[in-house]
């Protein structure tokens, strides 16, 4: 029962992986692929959490502690170049 | 077949719903800066619904996943405001159908 | 579930490519380096997948993080020297 859960789980959060890296690959500005960019590392923390129940395995989550520490210093960098150049 | 185990799974389907919900509204939403509020928030409560299931899952993980969802809670509101100021800043494009001016209908209605 | 994992872990490779393209074929720089980071967090999933937590943490943290940070921070620093 929770195998199949995690299953659809899986799923959903591929294919909203796929949706946003569709907007990643046809974004007209380049703050658009920002934006995406944000979105598909946090897609990509909740991934990690749910590969780390499905392996059963505790160790994995460090390195979604790793990226949800980290994820917002690559946007910020971002944002101060479109903004003013650093 | 407990019952944590089922409030967690339908916790788990319920968060990546929301990441799905995400990704269709980056895809289909208009305008940047909808595309800004429909990547952050929803992603925002589709990851911490999905840790909320993972701590029901697994006990004995509380403490590390509290820890993720406190960086991520102090991290993307920033990362999110950041970046909706320097899209504004540096004039990005909005859509015709998300702007309201009542003003401009009536005088473009009344002649 | 390790039907699901084979066909999670097709996705991530085929989008590593598309992202990988992006990054060489792309006209803006800016974009260029927003790809290698794509490629970069991508890959770190993909060591996870392969039961390498420790590989995927120095990934993660040099490759994604730190790597793009830099690389903007130095772009910033040279615009107005070189063209394009």
């Amino acid at each position: 029962m929770v195998d199949i859960l995690i299953y659809i789980a899986t799923a959903l959060t591929g294919t909203g992986i796929l949706l946003a890296l569709y907007r990643f690959l046809k974004g007209p500005s380049p703050a658009d692929r920002v934006v995406a960019f944000d979105t598909l590392t946090l897609m990509t923390v909740t991934l990690i959490v749910i590969i780390a129940l499905a392996e059963g395995r505790g160790i994995y989550l460090d390195v979604a502690v790793v990226y949800a520490l980290l994820s917002f210093l690559g946007v910020i960098a971002v944002a101060r170049y479109l903004e003013r150049g650093f | 077949m407990t019952i944590p185990g089922i409030i967690g799974g339908l916790f788990l389907v319920l968060g990546a719903a929301f990441l799905l919900l995400a990704g269709l509204g980056l895809v289909r939403m208009p305008d940047l800066f909808n595309r800004i509020q429909a990547g952050t928030k929803a992603t925002t409560l589709g990851t911490l619904l999905t840790l909320a299931g993972a701590a029901c899952l697994r006990p004995e993980w509380t403490l590390k996943l509290l820890l993720i969802g406190l960086f991520i809670l102090l991290t993307n509101p920033i990362s999110s405001q950041v970046l909706a100021r320097a899209a504004h800043r540096t004039g990005a494009a909005k859509s015709e159908k998300t702007t309201v001016d009542r003003l401009v209908d009536d005088t473009e209605e009344r002649p | 579930m390790s039907g699901l994992l084979l066909a999670l872990t097709i996705l991530l490779a085929a989008a590593m490519i598309g992202a990988a393209l992006v990054a060489i074929l792309g006209k803006s720089m800016p974009i260029a380096i927003l790809a290698a980071g794509l490629v970069s967090l991508l890959a770190s999933v993909l060591f996870l997948l392969l039961a390498s937590p420790d590989v995927a943490m120095t990934e993660a943290a040099i490759g994604s993080g730190l790597t793009t940070f830099l690389f903007f921070f130095i772009l910033g620093r040279m615009r107005g020297g070189e063209h394009d």
